[in-house]
């Protein structure tokens, strides 16, 4: 178990105080002008050298990401943009930042923003948040009223971070539907290039980050990159917040090393699996967008980047979704199916079809109101939505489908079959589309 | 995408913020440019929605699109868009029930039917006008699962019982306390934890043990803030039209003298890239130069180097990093520590994009 003194996100749980001076004992705001003066170059290639990947999903190295903005400040302002539209089912890590830590997370951002040569950064909160809201404006008004931030501070580096919000859009989660949100429109994503290194919020430079990617880089700096490096297996290394909902016994969040076992961090955390380990049936490690895992291969997979991605899953948010032998599976991926179905922006065909396509489709499976050939085809419809689409919903729309197909088709297989069995005369296939 | 319509009908055809909302809706103007305050269509439609019992009606909208210079069409494209704006009216608590997988699988169907058996259909509201509820995606809010957010709070931890004594408490106006309806505190573990109980995490000794920063570069060189960081301008940023780079050769004026121009074939060129401090950026803008070679770098003179610095915005950097010595050993065919690891790939920033 990660020691307490290796955590990062020390009020976690909220038992303390998350205002300014609780924080500061904690540890915020320490050293933070000696960051700032060592100037982007030293900021950046500290968070290279720790090996933070970015912690929103995808895990690309954060440090690398700073660097792509322009060196130098052009006639267009720089722009740090956080995403804090926590909404990919399972995910619930940057919600405890926002109303436990906040500090963290406004210390982050003056670091980040130094090393990306901006002085402006707009915190996108998801609409529903409403009490994280508030605790994060109230936090940013402290540190306007002691100067932390804001013109002239005591920090050395003029700079000004405003709280924004969403209105429930999964969608605004991806960085670019997250910048049209923020200019005032609908939250449908944009076409890269231009990237939004080039070209982002307003047209200008902008670099989108995850909270948590953001609240760990000041301590990395204050404890030192080859401290963070030391957690966690090589490419993969740090410490994480990980959500474990479901069938454990107590859920929770909790910060742990990374590429601790699957069974190390339930037994460690969550009092173990409801009804024993023998009553595991699958696991989705990294939020809803990522392949299921079924439990003989995830009881003893490192909980990382790497080693989840050799199982064609993924680490995602960490978000973990466990689900014992009661688990109706093709109604949970069904459920999971409808999502996508709902917050698709509509923009692409692929994707604003294909999504209700496969709602229907899973819906009819989980009923056992299918041929054994509808199967395949749903394989083959997720495998042209998949990569087909401007963003990366149509992809997370298709892959807990290919999942459930690649681990449990038996079991879809044994539901047509029972489902058919007292309606011998039923012939050919049930028409999908409504 | 949900499909969702205006009830033009209930919603008639005046609105008017309330007077203390005022100062809020100035609040978040005062957040983006002056040229983009577009982009508080959301934060103030939300204020709308409050301001309107907790919906929103098309003369609402319309009130926020007169606020923002904004036409109509483009207000309401984002009202029907983002579904926590509310097309119809809802009752003064408004239950939303998260069904998403992870709060499915701790039990959300059995509070859909307390809902429905409590209050009604989905989107009814019960005749004495105090509650109605829906089903919502995935609220954030899953080690804590099931949960529904009221108005503005997360009730979580939910039963069939504990969600059914809420509803009946906001009937009779009682009050209900947010948060876990079981005992846990916020996303703890139920039952506590020995998680974050080292009491030194809280009393500020940790700071005491860290005087300073590490990793600090040997000749510490702080930079002096740089005027674009004092002196900040209000102006707007330009719209997208602009997007356009500026050329980044011959424009500049800078001190010093400019090196030698070189032309030559791919094949011939040196990877810069091995020298430490060259990444792929610098390495395409002394392409830019007309500088291919490791022979070239080393032949600069100090009248050039100052030029070079200026021109990438490095202040004393080539001579901290010591380009022309590493460029004199690589030029002579020899190795260094560095170009070793880049020949090796081991080193992430001297990777050419896409790689």
């Amino acid at each position: 178990m990660l020691s307490d003194k290796d955590r990062i996100f020390t009020n976690l749980y909220g038992r303390h105080d998350p205002g300014l001076e609780a924080a500061k004992q904690r540890g915020a705001w320490h050293l933070t002008r000696e960051m700032l003066a060592q100037g982007p170059d030293w900021i950046c290639d500290q968070i290279k050298a720790s090996g933070l990947r970015g912690r929103g999903g995808a895990g690309f190295p954060t440090g690398l990401k700073w660097t792509f903005m322009p060196k130098e400040v052009g006639e267009r302002p720089h722009y740090l943009v956080v995403n804090a539209d926590e909404s990919e089912p399972g995910t619930c890590k940057d919600r405890e930042i926002l109303r436990h830590d906040p500090h963290l997370l406004i210390e982050g951002c003056m670091v980040a923003s130094r090393a990306m040569r901006a002085h402006k950064c707009y915190v996108y909160l998801r609409g529903e948040y409403i009490a994280e809201r508030h605790a994060l404006e109230k936090a940013v008004k402290e540190a306007y009223e002691a100067k932390l931030i804001g013109e002239n501070n005591v920090n050395g580096w003029d700079f000004d971070l405003y709280v924004h919000h969403g209105a429930g859009a999964y969608i605004c989660g991806e960085e670019t539907a997250l910048l049209e949100s923020l200019e005032g429109k609908k939250g449908q994503p944009r076409l890269k290039p231009p990237f939004p290194a080039n070209a982002g919020l307003y047209g200008c430079p902008t670099t989108v980050n995850n909270v948590e990617s953001i609240a760990v880089a000041p301590t990395i700096l204050r404890r030192g990159a080859e401290w963070f490096a030391g957690f966690g297996a090589p490419n993969n290394t740090g410490t994480k917040l990980f959500c474990i909902s479901g069938h454990v016994n107590k859920p929770c969040n909790v910060e742990e090393e990374m590429s601790l076992t699957f069974r190390e961090l339930i037994d460690t955390h969550c009092g173990g699996i409801r009804g024993g380990w023998d009553n595991l049936k699958a696991v989705i490690p990294g939020g809803s967008s990522v392949r299921m895992v079924p439990a003989e291969q995830i009881i003893d997979c490192k909980m990382d980047f790497d080693s989840l991605r050799d199982l064609q899953s993924g680490l995602g948010t960490a978000a973990v979704i466990v689900m014992d032998k009661s688990t109706d599976l093709i109604k949970a991926i069904a459920r999971i199916s409808y999502f996508y179905k709902h917050e698709s922006c509509g923009q692409c065909t692929p994707c604003r079809e294909g999504t209700g396509w496969m709602w229907r489709v899973v819906e009819r499976m989980a009923r056992g109101e299918a041929e054994h050939s509808d199967i395949d085809m749903l394989l083959d419809v997720t495998k042209q939505i998949e990569g087909h689409t401007i963003c990366a919903l149509g992809d997370a729309a298709a892959w807990p489908i290919q999942g459930l197909i690649k681990h449990f088709r038996h079991e879809i297989e044994e539901r047509i079959d029972q489902y058919r069995a007292p309606r011998a005369l039923v012939q050919g296939h049930v028409v999908a589309a409504e | 995408m949900a499909l969702r319509r205006f009830d033009i009908e209930a919603g008639g055809d005046a609105f008017a913020f309330r007077a203390e909302t005022e100062p809020t809706i100035a609040f978040w103007l005062g957040k983006y440019p002056e040229a983009r305050k577009q982009s508080a269509v959301i934060p103030l439609l939300w204020l709308a929605q409050k301001d309107n019992d907790g919906w929103l009606s098309e003369p609402a909208m319309r009130a926020v699109a007169d606020r923002l210079d904004m036409p109509y069409i483009r207000v309401y494209e984002v009202a029907t868009f983002y579904t926590m704006f509310r097309l119809k009216p809802v009752g003064k608590h408004h239950i939303q029930l998260c069904g998403t997988t992870p709060c499915m699988l701790r039990g959300a169907n059995d509070l859909k039917t307390v809902c429905e058996s409590k209050i009604g259909k989905k989107f009814a509201v019960t005749d004495d006008g105090k509650l109605s509820w829906e089903e919502v995606e995935c609220l954030g809010a899953c080690a804590n699962a099931p949960m529904v957010q009221i108005n503005d709070d997360y009730f979580e931890d939910l039963t069939v019982d504990s969600l059914g004594e809420i509803i009946e408490r906001l009937r009779n106006g009682a009050e209900v306390e947010p948060g876990p309806q079981v005992d846990r505190i916020n996303s703890a573990p139920e039952g506590g934890t020995d998680v974050l109980t080292d009491d030194a995490l809280f009393d500020g000794s940790r700071n005491r043990t860290c005087p300073g920063l590490p990793n600090l570069p040997e000749a510490e060189v702080i930079e002096e803030p740089t005027p674009e960081a004092i002196g900040k301008s209000e102006e707007a940023p330009p719209t997208n039209t602009k997007r356009e780079e500026t050329a980044l050769v011959d424009v500049k004026d800078v001190a010093g003298e400019r090196p030698e121009v070189a032309e030559m074939d791919e094949a011939e060129r040196d990877n810069l890239k091995e020298i430490k401090g060259i990444g792929p950026v610098n390495e395409g803008q002394l392409n830019e130069l007309g500088i291919y070679t490791f022979a070239q770098v080393a032949a600069w003179t100090p009248a050039n180097v100052d030029w070079v610095e200026d021109f990438l915005s490095f202040p004393g950097r080539i001579a901290r990093e010591d380009w022309i010595g590493q460029a004199k050993i690589l030029a002579g065919g020899g190795e260094t520590d560095f170009s070793k690891r880049v020949e090796a790939g081991e080193v992430d920033s001297s990777k050419d994009e896409g790689e």
